[in-house]
């Protein structure tokens, strides 16, 4: 393509239709209508102009806003189907296979079809991110292909246009003017705030330039977003671990080099309807109970400098703080939170060795139940021997007794029993309320006596560097939306030819109502000519036609 | 009086202010005949002092609420609902203060009306709040979102309004059909209403135990005379109905119930107005629209959006995010309810390149208006009793 030559001497490059040194009209198109066409100032929009080479293609394709809202209506409908039923993070199923039965089991033939479509985990899917990806690459490319033009364009303003860009602006007005109209019309504009540049015997009076760049300001604070989002990705931005925390235990924290947490004591506390909660006896009595707070104390410790890793017998206490939801625990660009307990966790079982026929007993023994003993010697002389620890029983595989989780949910014992009787020894295989002797007929037993209990906390520890990232891409969008939408930008030609004769022009990328209103003022106080809205008369010969018409 | 009873007394006397005020902006409109607008200003005049009134009595309600409870009262389905009605009648006094709209009025209040019924249909003692909540960002969060959708709201109302005034209604046509859904879906929320108070002060109770989706045994009391029964139910209350259709474990049928009771009530009464009047409900209300200024309603479905736009983005984004990373450690997690704000934000974003970016004005405009509200009921309605997530706390 050619550069478009205007017949004021000024070559304009393709696809230009508004010369961009005197407005002039270049295209035919636009030489025939009786307003012209302001967006983007007519300028050559790279999308508009090239449609060869694939790269123009591409371009045109993610600059177009028909295509953009589309991406973002898609967006919205993918996101609306993934609520339809529950995420799999919020489904009580860890493995694929368990996940996809639940879905079926659940939710039945739909359940089996949303599973299949992978609508499970809509939002980690590839095509999803496609999307939020062609978002961003759409974001990009619209606002470059409109900004670089528009700000060439605001930048190399002429003062003077020629009479045939002023006649096609939508505000305009004509007529005899005395030789200081000008001059006074210059000093009413600067006293409403504008910036008045003269060029012989014209003027252009500008207002609010800036609101022009809120669109692509508000797409840079996405970006920046967007940008955040991905930055997660790289390892060392963000950590992610969950630690479940005995009472009395003290652990690395994972993902946290040289850290560790103690839990003294957890506490959950729930409201109690009388005293200062009487208020809520109510709701109390309708729903239950109500819990008050979750709450872990914690101490903090650091391994010293100069101390071996994983060395934990010299630890220095960095602080004590109470955990609670709303509340984390922060240090050094960590957070711990408060989000999951369990109440009451067995942690050790005391037994008696007695005899099964004289209920005699040997003495007591106390098992821990995080850190079993190998043997356990009783005063009597006895032994009790653990050969095996099942901390989560979940049921015998091939005579074998396995276990479910390492917690000690249901804890299983296979012990020998030695007694100065029994001094072979006699196998046992202990559950919560039973007793199996896999071996034959025994004389002694453990009978259960009592157990310990504790509660374990749920901790999060999160590391989240794109924070600041993302708090500033919201940041610059929120100031790009305001920009772009609570300012105008205003302009007012104004020239003066040979003959006296005043042209008039103004121009708004919104709210005409108070682009009129500023310019009543300069015509009262000025003596301009009179002004006419060529929209609003176009817009009534229209009417007047249509009624016309249907009259007829 | 406790200053709990006089909050509750609060919010009626604004509801029946409401009330009235919408029959005197109707009269104020409907009086109108000449176009002349003088006594349409006059009847305008009362119809908001009994409307700023009523709102004075929902702000009272509301402050004295939060004073008794000791949180901002926006913890809990009823607390939001009627916050919501608030922020919908403040919307549209600013809007009457600067555009003198009885017409807005007659469209706003009545829907007011429905929402802060609505809201009353759920337990509304005042409730402890569990730790999650237990923040200022109860207050920061909510109230930002509750007043940017009580904004975005009357871009609706005004879009309604346009549509009201300038689809054809003697030719069949898709407009005419959804123009006239919209207000017969209104209708059925009045049936939610009048088939929910009707049973409650009946005090209808049925209960039942049933089977759940995890196989265990529960109870549920039915408030409504049971059309669907929940999955293998045996009733509990003695010479009571017994449910028509038995349901899976997986439908909750007594929400079922209440829905199609709504359904129902709602129905017969649209076919009675249909059958006495002879006339669409559209075009009952069409004659009142014909002194509209629908380049006003335009403006004012516009300039809602970009009032209402970036307040939205602030508290349902923004603020949503801050407190989600303190509470739950992460500023997004795909929560049903965090989903939803984020279409009705893509969707807002649309509307708004759609208008800049293509010209779409005027009628095209209304109607992306009047979808924005259905999106945001959406969110209130069915996420929340539905969809539910961590978000459900009522």
């Amino acid at each position: 393509m050619e550069n478009v030559q205007c017949q004021c001497g000024h070559t304009n490059p393709p696809g230009t239709k508004l010369c961009e040194s005197c407005g002039r009209s270049l295209t035919e198109k636009d030489q025939n209508s009786k307003l012209v066409d302001m967006r983007y100032e007519g300028t050559a929009r790279r999308s508009q102009t090239y449609n060869k080479s694939i790269i123009d293609k591409i371009w045109n394709f993610f600059s177009s806003v028909k295509v953009g809202v589309s991406i973002i209506v898609i967006l919205l409908v993918a996101a609306a189907i993934g609520t339809i039923l529950p995420q799999q993070a919020f489904v009580p199923a860890s493995t694929e296979a368990t996940i996809k039965a639940y879905y079926a089991d659940t939710y039945g033939s739909v359940g089996r079809v949303y599973h299949a479509l992978g609508f499970h985990d809509l939002y980690s899917s590839y095509w999803f991110i496609t999307l939020v990806g062609m978002l961003a690459i759409s974001l990009v490319i619209a606002s470059l292909d409109r900004f670089v033009p528009l700000y060439k364009s605001l930048k190399n303003q002429r003062v003077l246009r020629h009479p045939s860009f002023m006649d096609k602006q939508r505000i305009y007005g004509s007529g005899a003017g005395s030789e200081d109209t000008l001059e006074k019309a210059e000093t009413k504009l600067k006293e409403l705030k504008y910036k008045v540049r003269t060029d012989k015997s014209g003027l252009l009076a500008e207002k609010g330039r800036f609101s022009r760049w809120g669109p692509y300001v508000n797409h840079i604070g996405l970006i920046i977003f967007l940008f955040g989002v991905m930055l997660r990705m790289m390892p060392g931005f963000y950590v992610d671990e969950s630690l479940w925390l005995r009472e009395g235990e003290t652990r690395a924290i994972p993902e946290v080099p040289g850290y560790y947490l103690e839990n003294k004591n957890f506490k959950l506390e729930t409201y109690t309807g009388e005293g200062e909660d009487a208020k809520f006896g109510e709701a109390i009595d309708r729903v239950g109970t109500v819990v008050k707070n979750y709450q872990t104390d914690i101490v903090l410790y650091q391994e010293p400098e100069a101390s071996l890793p994983g060395a934990t017998d010299n630890l220095e206490v960095v602080q004590e703080y109470p955990i609670r939801v709303n509340q984390p625990l922060k240090f050094d660009g960590y957070a711990v939170y408060q989000m999951d307990y369990k109440l009451n966790e067995l942690k050790a079982m005391t037994f008696a060795l007695t005899n099964k026929e004289t209920e005699e007993s040997l003495g007591e023994l106390t098992i821990d139940l995080i850190n079993p003993d190998e043997l356990y010697e009783l005063e009597t002389g006895s032994t009790v021997e653990l050969l095996g620890y099942y901390p989560d029983f979940s049921g015998f595989e091939d005579g074998e007794p396995q276990t479910a989780t390492p917690l000690p949910n249901n804890p299983g014992f296979l012990v020998e029993l030695t007694t100065p009787e029994t001094p072979e020894g006699e196998t046992s295989f202990i559950t919560i309320q039973n007793t199996v002797e896999p071996l034959g007929e025994n004389q002694y037993k453990l009978t259960f006596q009592n157990a310990d209990t504790r509660n374990v906390s749920g901790l999060t520890v999160r590391k989240d560097s794109t924070l600041p990232i993302l708090g500033l891409g919201g940041l610059i969008f929120m100031i790009g939306v305001a920009q772009g939408m609570y300012f105008n930008h205003r302009r007012f030609w104004i020239q003066q030819k040979a003959d006296g004769t005043l042209l008039l022009a103004g121009h708004t990328n919104k709210n005409w109502f108070g682009l009129k209103k500023d310019l009543d003022r300069v015509v009262e106080s000025a003596k301009l000519p009179a002004y006419t809205d060529q929209q609003d008369e176009i817009d009534k010969k229209e009417k007047a036609e249509k009624e016309g018409e249907s009259s007829s | 009086m406790t200053l709990t009873e006089i909050s509750s007394n609060l919010l009626y006397a604004a509801f029946f202010a409401y009330l009235i005020a919408t029959f005197v902006f109707g009269g104020a409109v409907k009086g109108n005949k000449k176009g002349t607008f003088n006594s349409e200003q006059r009847w305008g005049k009362v119809a908001i002092t009994i409307t700023v009134i009523g709102f004075l009595a929902h702000l009272s309600y509301f402050f004295t609420r939060w004073i008794v409870s000791g949180h901002a009262p926006l913890s809990n389905m009823f607390e939001f609902t009627t916050a919501f009605g608030m922020t919908l009648v403040g919307g549209f006094i600013i809007l009457y203060v600067l555009y003198k709209t009885p017409v807005l009025g007659m469209v706003v209040l009545p829907v007011a009306l429905l929402i802060i019924a609505y809201a009353s249909m759920f337990p509304n003692e005042i409730s402890p709040l569990i730790p999650a909540l237990q923040t200022n960002w109860l207050a920061i969060h909510v109230s930002t979102v509750v007043i940017a959708e009580g904004i975005l709201a009357m871009s609706a109302a005004a879009g309604l309004i346009y549509l009201l005034k300038v689809v054809d209604l003697s030719k069949k046509s898709k407009q005419r059909f959804w123009l006239e859904g919209i207000l017969y879906f209104l209708v059925l929320v009045v049936g939610f209403v009048i088939s929910s108070s009707y049973f409650t002060l009946t005090n209808y109770e049925n209960t039942f135990q049933y089977v759940n989706k995890d196989d265990q045994e529960a109870t549920i009391i039915y408030n409504m005379p049971p059309i669907f029964g929940m999955n293998e139910s045996v009733p509990l209350t003695e010479d009571a109905m017994t449910p028509l259709v038995e349901t899976p474990a997986l439908v909750d049928a007594s929400k079922l119930t209440t829905v199609t009771w709504s359904l129902l009530v709602g129905t017969v009464l649209y076919v009675l107005i249909r059958l006495i009047t002879r006339r669409r409900i559209s075009q009952l209300i069409q004659p009142l629209m014909k002194n509209v200024n629908l380049q006003l309603m335009d403006e004012i479905n516009y300039r809602a959006v970009i009032i209402g736009f970036p307040l939205f983005t602030l508290g349902a984004l923004v603020f949503a995010m801050i407190w989600a990373q303190i509470t739950w450690s992460r500023f997004w997690g795909w929560d049903p309810k965090e989903v939803w704000a984020l279409v009705t934000w893509l969707f807002y974003a649309a509307y708004l390149h759609l208008r800049l970016g293509k010209g779409w004005q005027g009628e095209k405009s209304a109607w992306l208006g009047v979808i924005g509200f259905a999106i945001i009921m959406f969110n209130l309605i069915v996420v929340n009793l539905i969809i539910a997530g961590l978000h459900s706390y009522a």
